[in-house]
């Protein structure tokens, strides 16, 4: 949708710096709070194996136990200790999050430069399949394609890998398209640098910031659609459990247990509200650095 | 000085201060103090940054959100509205810069006029109509029906600021501050709208202040002048006066930077002039 | 304006071929025979290959693209693997129990988007704005079918209004009470879902209004704040999201896939699901062309509209 154009207006910018500077300080936090509860997240699923747990002992005699001092997150249907199971949940949805996200990326860059490098036909047909990729409702779209591959860890990853980078893609050719007509990329064959070097060499620093932006989108979007799959039994696959997959087996226990339910979702939602925080803040430091 | 019953409008030691980007508080006016004399046209000249358009928006009441705004002593017609004024309005009404951006594009000229007519003139909506019509032939615009029910990006540059210039006088002002009011436009235009602006003066008997950095402006339209450098008036007084003996070394400045101004007092800056302003 | 929309309509087509022949290539690639859905496996080899000679799947690829093109057209989704049913019936049967239940919730999270999008845009900073931003923030990140979960333990089964399952209850179909409370709850939860985004949008195209310098000018010929969030931008705020409502189409259909299947509301969630957990074909794939189509639409419905209501874009008119 189209803004109309505004003559930059001293009243304008004004305006909106005295609203960054009154908002800042909340943002800041934030962001903080955003990145350490991800480090805490991240750490913990890193080093799960060395730690005490035990997802696997199953003891039907103390089945569905509330959270207590022995159990910190309780028991599971089979006895199982939560906490254990959550842990190691974070450890699969963490993992398809970041896989998935540097799939998405890294296709999401390549179509990007190669678009907005080529110009011309190939860009226009790049651009016409990403419109057409991006039309289609995602989540449809995830479950056809899991539909014709074997349900598993590596075909989850796989499937919103490459339904994801559409978006990252766009930004990746919008930089590159500004960036190819700069001076030092149109003058560098004069001085017998292949262009195409020049490009790689700058294109993608350049947009670094705007691509970790979107790669903060994306893990959120690939952590979501991961734990909505596996939650529907067309991901995640037992014996592996993710947070979502333990949702669809919390739906089971509901009434007798809500805190199996309880536990995975908030988990799912900090991290998700965590990663997005953490790209606003990205975003907003981005636009005030006047990077790109 | 000019006798106090001539004096429309007198202000002491405005100052105005804005947030800083990093913190702080900018001074975008300081100690500003000038007298406005009924029926003269006042040119208010300086560069970007000067505080002049702050000027204005401060006397409108219309400053950025944060901004402070304090002064010693306001008098308007003689009364001493220092207090008061934080309430009510000047009797004023402002023309803005870019008459493209300064309409709701979604909004009619007519409805847009009709609306300050409605809320200024206390009238209803088919007055209001007529108000406006009436307006717009005020500002010498040939086809007022038409241009009533266009939207604002169908009308050239020149008209849109006729009607900007027409809204204004529906709120029945006595003082009529103009921001710029020709900068956006051709060389050709800017001419007509200064002529225009000069002879609804006379007609109302209106008081101009016009902001801008261009010389030749004030040269074809202006009686009086002040100059503003960082927030504060360096100088002020007639403007064949200040033009031929400027006292202040950034007048002097000002006046070399200019090209010669043209002979002909009714014809205002050059195509160059212009693009060499802000 | 009329050559716009004609070109629009022309440029929707070759989309829309596109997209059922990608959907034919993916119905023929799959692993599975499409004379299966139209036998039984009680059939003999002659009668299931006369049936083939009979639909046409000797026919080179080609021309089975042609004749399903042809069926699809005139209505016909050939027929469900797992039950062999006219697939086209079955959704018959079940967009419309959808579209019950999306649409007004769509619409009711719409309106709480535009009246607090608004509220926080035009007092952007304020803890008011910081506020909704914030819940609308919290609600992008909230698993919908999470929350489904929380509503179900606190309404289904802790204070017990409302019943969890289905649409209707046994014998009472038609009742529209007994309607109503299996509806609350799975509204609610597609309310939520779709809350926060909308929030977000209209929040952003506010705040951008209010940062447009006529804007400035309105505050200079004494508008209130009041009026000009309700005569200027409230109205310009309202272009762009009429102009996507056309973009909402193929939400209706495809928008609520895993809350139905939470709450067994018989719609196309469940029906989706099931086919594909049953591997059945046809059936994902006819869901696959109808949304994609629905978003071909959608986005020809909010272009054209876009047009229409812009008058900076009427084509055609003007001066």
């Amino acid at each position: 949708m189209t803004t109309t154009g505004t003559t930059p207006n001293v009243a304008a910018v004004v305006d909106a710096t005295t609203l960054v500077h009154r908002t800042r300080s909340f943002r800041s936090v934030s962001a903080l709070l955003a990145v350490a509860f991800l480090v805490i997240v991240g750490a913990v699923a890193l080093i799960a194996p060395l730690l005490p747990l035990d997802p696997t002992t199953t003891d039907l005699a103390i089945r569905w136990q509330p959270p207590s001092a022995a159990h910190w997150f309780g028991t599971d249907e089979l006895g199982r200790d939560y906490f254990s199971r959550v842990v190691y949940g974070g450890r699969i949805s963490l993992t398809v999050g970041i896989l998935a996200m540097a799939a998405a990326t890294a296709i999401g860059v390549i179509v990007g430069l190669i678009a907005g490098y080529a110009g011309g036909r190939v860009d226009d047909a790049l651009m016409r399949f990403v419109d057409f990729l991006s039309s289609i409702p995602w989540m449809v779209l995830v479950i056809v394609a899991s539909v014709f591959l074997k349900p598993g860890l590596w075909t989850i990853i796989f499937v919103i890998g490459v339904f994801s980078w559409m978006a990252t893609a766009r930004l990746v050719r919008a930089e590159t398209l500004t960036l190819r007509e700069r001076a030092f990329v149109r003058y560098a064959k004069y001085i017998g640098v292949r262009r195409e070097l020049v490009m790689w060499r700058h294109v993608v620093p350049d947009a670094a910031p705007t691509i970790i932006v979107a790669a903060t989108a994306s893990i959120s979007t690939a952590i979501l659609t991961e734990s909505a799959l596996s939650f529907l039994g067309l991901g995640i696959q037992p014996p592996m459990a993710s947070w979502g997959s333990l949702l669809e087996t919390a739906q089971g226990s509901l009434q007798t247990a809500p805190y199996l339910a309880l536990i995975p979702g908030i988990l799912i939602l900090l991290t998700v509200l965590s990663f997005n925080v953490l790209g606003d803040a990205l975003r907003q430091s981005v636009s005030e650095g006047g990077a790109s | 000085m000019t006798p106090a019953e001539d004096v429309l409008l007198s202000v002491d030691g405005l100052d105005v201060d804005l947030p800083g980007r990093t913190g702080g508080r900018v001074k975008v006016l300081e100690d500003v103090t000038f007298e406005v004399p009924r029926g003269r046209v006042v040119g208010i000249v300086g560069e970007s940054g000067s505080g002049k358009t702050m000027l204005l928006r401060a006397l409108m009441g219309i400053l950025p959100d944060g901004a402070e705004r304090d002064w010693r002593r306001v008098l308007l017609r003689g009364e001493d509205v220092t207090r008061t004024l934080a309430r009510r309005r000047l009797p004023a009404a402002m023309v803005f810069q870019d008459p493209m951006t300064s309409f709701n594009p979604l909004v009619r000229i007519g409805g847009h006029l009709a609306e300050v007519a409605q809320r200024f003139q206390k009238v209803g909506r088919r007055q209001a109509q007529g108000l406006a019509r009436e307006a717009l032939i005020a500002v010498r615009i040939p086809d007022p029906d038409r241009v009533l029910s266009r939207y604002p990006h169908e009308l050239s540059g020149g008209m849109r600021q006729r009607a900007m210039i027409a809204m204004a006088l529906l709120a029945q002002p006595e003082l009529l501050l103009a921001d710029e009011p020709t900068t956006a436009l051709d060389a050709t235009i800017q001419a007509q709208i200064l002529a225009l602006l000069r002879t609804l003066q006379a007609e109302r008997s209106l008081t101009v202040l016009i902001v801008t950095h261009d010389l030749g402006v004030v040269a074809a339209v202006c009686d009086d002048v002040m100059v503003m450098k960082d927030g504060r008036i360096v100088e002020s007084g007639e403007v064949e006066r200040v033009f031929a003996e400027p006292q202040h070394p950034y007048t002097r400045e000002l006046l070399d930077a200019a090209p010669p101004a043209p002979a002909e007092l009714a014809a205002p800056a050059s195509a160059e002039e212009k693009g060499a302003g802000a | 304006m009329a050559v716009y929309i004609l070109r629009r309509l022309a440029q929707v087509l070759p989309m829309l071929l596109l997209v059922t022949f990608v959907v034919f290539a993916l119905l023929h690639a799959a692993p599975y025979d499409v004379v299966d859905t139209i036998t039984t496996p009680q059939m003999s080899e002659e009668t299931k290959a006369a049936m083939r000679e009979r639909y046409g799947l000797d026919q080179p690829i080609v021309v089975q693209y042609g004749l399903w093109l042809g069926n699809v057209l005139q209505g016909d989704f050939g027929y469900s693997l797992a039950s062999r049913h006219p697939i086209a019936e079955e959704l018959a049967a079940r967009i419309p129990n959808t579209i019950l239940l999306v649409a007004p919730a769509y619409v009711a999270a719409l309106l709480l988007a535009i009246v607090l999008g608004l509220i926080a845009g035009s007092r952007r900073g304020t803890l008011v704005d910081k506020t909704i931003d914030s819940l609308s923030g919290v609600g992008i990140a909230t698993p919908s079918f999470w929350f489904a979960l929380l509503v179900i333990y606190l309404f289904g089964y802790q204070l017990r209004w409302f019943p969890i399952i289905g649409m209707h209850s046994v014998g009472k179909q038609g009742d529209p009470v007994d309607f109503l409370l299996h509806f609350v709850m799975p509204f609610l939860v597609l309310v939520v879902a779709f809350f926060p985004e909308l929030a977000r949008y209209v929040r952003s195209a506010t705040i951008s209004q209010f940062s447009q310098d006529y804007v400035l000018v309105q505050r200079g010929f004494g508008a209130s704040r009041r009026q000009v969030l309700t005569r200027h931008v409230g109205r310009n705020v309202m272009l762009p999201i009429i102009t996507q409502l056309g973009l909402a189409l193929p939400i209706l259909v495809t928008g609520a896939i895993v809350t139905e299947s939470i709450f067994g509301w018989p719609g196309i969630g469940p029906y989706f699901l099931t086919a594909t957990r049953s591997l059945d074909y046809p059936v994902v794939l006819a869901v696959l062309l109808l949304s994609a189509v629905l978003v071909i639409v959608g986005n020809l419905i909010a272009d054209i509209l876009y047009v229409v209501v812009d008058p900076r874009i009427r084509i055609g008119a003007g001066s």
